[in-house]
């Protein structure tokens, strides 16, 4: 039939002969590689670059916020009580806060660029860079755990409510889960902390506020310590993943793909777990990895909460220290955290989404 | 004994709207190496008749009556689990846009091997074999490299070919292809239609055909069912519908087909209204507010599905000596859509 003459998209032979394309698969396949890599290596390179300028913008802005809206004078505060304004004058002068706003950011950035150096603590003169480093494994240790947390009970909650939407389970898990996205850190770790702790606890259960040891000290005072501040960060993240979960497994279950994959006669777990759930869970990934970065830039509410010696903890006291330079520095922190989170996730997403390409 | 029969089923919906009335009262038939046609506007009930033959319409909300005989089975009494067994292995289905109907983020051979070791207790070496042999058969070129394409880097015939490889890989007795060429261009459609035609010869299979396109079913088919509003409105071979068609619905369907060949002032002549809601069906025959050929008994009394002559059942109260003519008229003014001849 006339009609029938191959077309361009469809110019392919009716019996392809054994070993059609053998030949061909080997450079071909290694082209796609070699141009996949090196656009990735470009995508990567641009993103980095784009990832500086994003640092130096925010370094601007904390320095410009600090010094426009100034909450407190950090060389009066530094003078202690009853200081002599010629004391204060002096101290103004030692941190150079006395030099054109201009000049004074001209020094902080040369010696952030050249020697990686966040200055000096106006409290307590220490280094805020090895500050920030010796604080990062009681960060790290309060993240990953309450990561692990949240993924444990989110991402089950949510696939669980999908498969039954509108069912008891469903109804209690995610009105459970508006509570847990409504209660503030502080509020549930003060709860918690009430109830349990093994100073002021109705039950003492675990260590309480201040208890935190790091891991090579004790692991198990360093597990029990970290416990409870493990549940009140994930609370909320496991209530938001949990009903991202469901939303998006709910529609993904809705799609052709999986029609054809009860077609094929899979079993229900199956076109549940490999289908629906592959699907639903990209978007997930993402938002985990962005999460973590923030986290691992400081959990201030609950590293203060708990008075865990995190980044956290060390923003929040240098905010209230009006200490410059551990503000900068934990923010251009945080920063670099989320920034590189970012970074990270796109190009995950290349990996995890064969659609995607840079 | 027909392969597949379905014998009076009807399928509701129960929604928040009231109740759907999607298939109500269906009987249709199809045999071994026989392809049936089923045609109709969305919302005649053809896809869900399909699904539910699959057992995919087993939902909550759900209420399916009557019989679905297969092979000597009633496959509406089977459990879940016994139906997922004959699901995709005794009968599979392809689906209208084979873009959505892949998984995006899976190869094209991961898929069709995931088909196969659903149903068989082979290496996964053995089912990349048989997957491989598969896209052969279906016409695709660089099978061997195309085992590791994703959907996205597919054309669509493409996809729809990879479509119907995973559903004959297992070489089921009946296929089921809801609306196979309608989200493709033209030259493909007749590609994909005659793959499916050359696979049916050469093993046997079954094939029931759902389109809204009588053109598709014209070259296809050799029994047809012309659906409206969840009932067969008429139903007989290929032949004696295409020459003398006896429902006013069917008229409608053919008039409104577009034609190059018609007198450049001919108009085209859609049917007159909407598909009905299927939650309030209009009274007596459903099709009765679009028939220009209604009277007093339409809306009061629903007609029968009677046989007109043997093996030609019309569900419509105009006398047959009446429904002969005008059909008879019709078709000799539209003479050119004879059933194309293959070939």
């Amino acid at each position: 039939m006339a009609s029938l003459a191959p077309t361009d998209a469809e110019a392919v032979p009716r019996r392809a002969t054994p070993g059609d394309g053998a030949a061909a698969q080997g450079p071909t396949a290694s082209r796609a590689w070699s141009a996949l890599t090196s656009s990735t290596a470009r995508y990567i390179g641009r993103r980095l670059l784009w990832g500086v300028f994003l640092l130096f913008v925010v370094s601007g802005l904390t320095f410009l916020i600090f010094y426009v809206f100034p909450s407190a004078d950090p060389a009066a505060l530094r003078a202690g009580r009853q200081a002599t304004p010629q004391l204060i004058a002096q101290i103004r002068h030692s941190l150079g806060l006395d030099k054109p706003l201009y000049d004074q950011y001209w020094i902080y950035m040369k010696g952030l660029v050249l020697h990686f150096d966040l200055g000096y603590s106006y409290q307590n003169n220490v280094s805020v860079r090895s500050e920030i480093f010796s604080r990062l494994p009681a960060t790290i240790s309060l993240t990953a755990g309450a990561f692990v947390v949240w993924m444990l009970a989110g991402i089950p909650v949510g696939i669980i409510s999908a498969i039954r939407p509108r069912s008891l389970l469903d109804r209690l898990a995610m009105g459970g889960s508006l509570l847990a996205i409504s209660a503030p850190v502080y509020w549930l770790g003060l709860i918690l902390l009430l109830l349990f702790s093994s100073d002021i606890g109705v039950v003492h259960l675990l260590p309480g506020s201040g208890s935190y040891v790091p891991l090579t000290t004790d692991p198990r005072q360093w597990f029990l310590s970290l416990v409870m501040p493990w549940l009140v960060l994930a609370a909320a993240f496991a209530a938001f993943y949990a009903r991202m979960v469901r939303g998006n497994l709910i529609e993904a279950m809705a799609e052709d793909f999986v029609r054809t994959a009860r077609a094929k006669g899979l079993s229900e777990r199956r076109v549940i777990v490999r289908h629906g759930l592959r699907a639903a869970l990209t978007p997930v990934v993402t938002m985990a990895g962005l999460d973590l970065g923030i986290l691992l830039g400081g959990a201030v509410l609950t590293e203060t909460v708990f008075n865990i010696p995190g980044v956290g903890r060390f923003a929040y006291d240098s905010i209230v220290n009006s200490d410059f330079p551990a503000i900068q520095g934990t923010v251009l922190f945080g920063a670099f955290f989320i920034i590189g989170a970012n970074i990270v996730v796109d190009v995950l997403y290349a990996f995890i989404d064969p659609r995607v390409r840079y | 004994m027909a392969l597949l029969e379905i014998v009076d089923l009807s399928v509701q919906f129960h929604t928040r709207d009231g109740v759907v009335h999607a298939v109500d009262g269906v009987s249709l038939a199809v045999e071994r190496g026989r392809t049936l046609g089923i045609v109709g506007e969305s919302g005649s009930g053809k896809s869900v008749t399909a699904l539910t033959v699959m057992g995919l319409t087993r939902l909550p909300n759900a209420t399916v009556s009557g019989r679905v005989r297969f092979d000597g089975v009633d496959l509406l009494e089977l459990e879940s689990d016994e139906m997922r067994l004959i699901r995709g292995r005794r009968i599979a289905m392809i689906f209208q846009d084979p873009m959505s109907s892949l998984h995006p983020l899976y190869t094209v051979g991961w898929q069709v091997e995931e088909a196969i070791l659903a149903h068989e207790d082979v290496s996964r070496a053995k089912a990349r074999a048989r997957a491989l042999e598969g896209l052969r058969e279906v016409g695709i070129a660089n099978a061997a490299e195309r085992l590791a394409s994703y959907p996205h880097e597919l054309s669509g015939g493409m996809r729809q070919r990879v479509m119907i490889a995973m559903a004959l890989v297992l070489d089921p007795d009946v296929l089921i292809a809801d609306e196979p060429t309608t989200a493709l261009d033209v030259t493909v459609q007749a590609q994909i239609l005659e793959l499916i035609r050359d696979l049916q010869s050469e093993r046997g299979t079954a094939v029931v055909l759902i389109t809204h396109d009588l053109g598709v079913v014209a070259e296809t088919a050799d029994e047809v069912a012309v659906m409206y509003a969840g009932r067969v409105a008429e139903r007989g071979s290929m032949s004696t519908i295409l020459s003398v068609p006896q429902h006013p619905y069917t008229w409608g369907l053919l008039q409104s087909i577009p034609r190059l060949d018609a007198p450049r002032l001919e108009r085209l002549h859609p049917i007159p209204g909407q598909p009905p809601s299927l939650i309030r069906v209009p009274s007596g025959c459903p099709f009765h507010p679009r028939c220009s050929h209604a009277f007093s008994r339409c809306p009061r009394e629903e007609p029968a599905l009677l046989e007109a002559e043997a093996g030609h059942a019309v569900a419509c109260h105009l006398p047959v000596s009446e429904r002969r003519r005008i059909g008879q008229a019709l078709q000799s003014s539209l003479r050119a859509l004879e059933p194309a001849s293959p070939r």
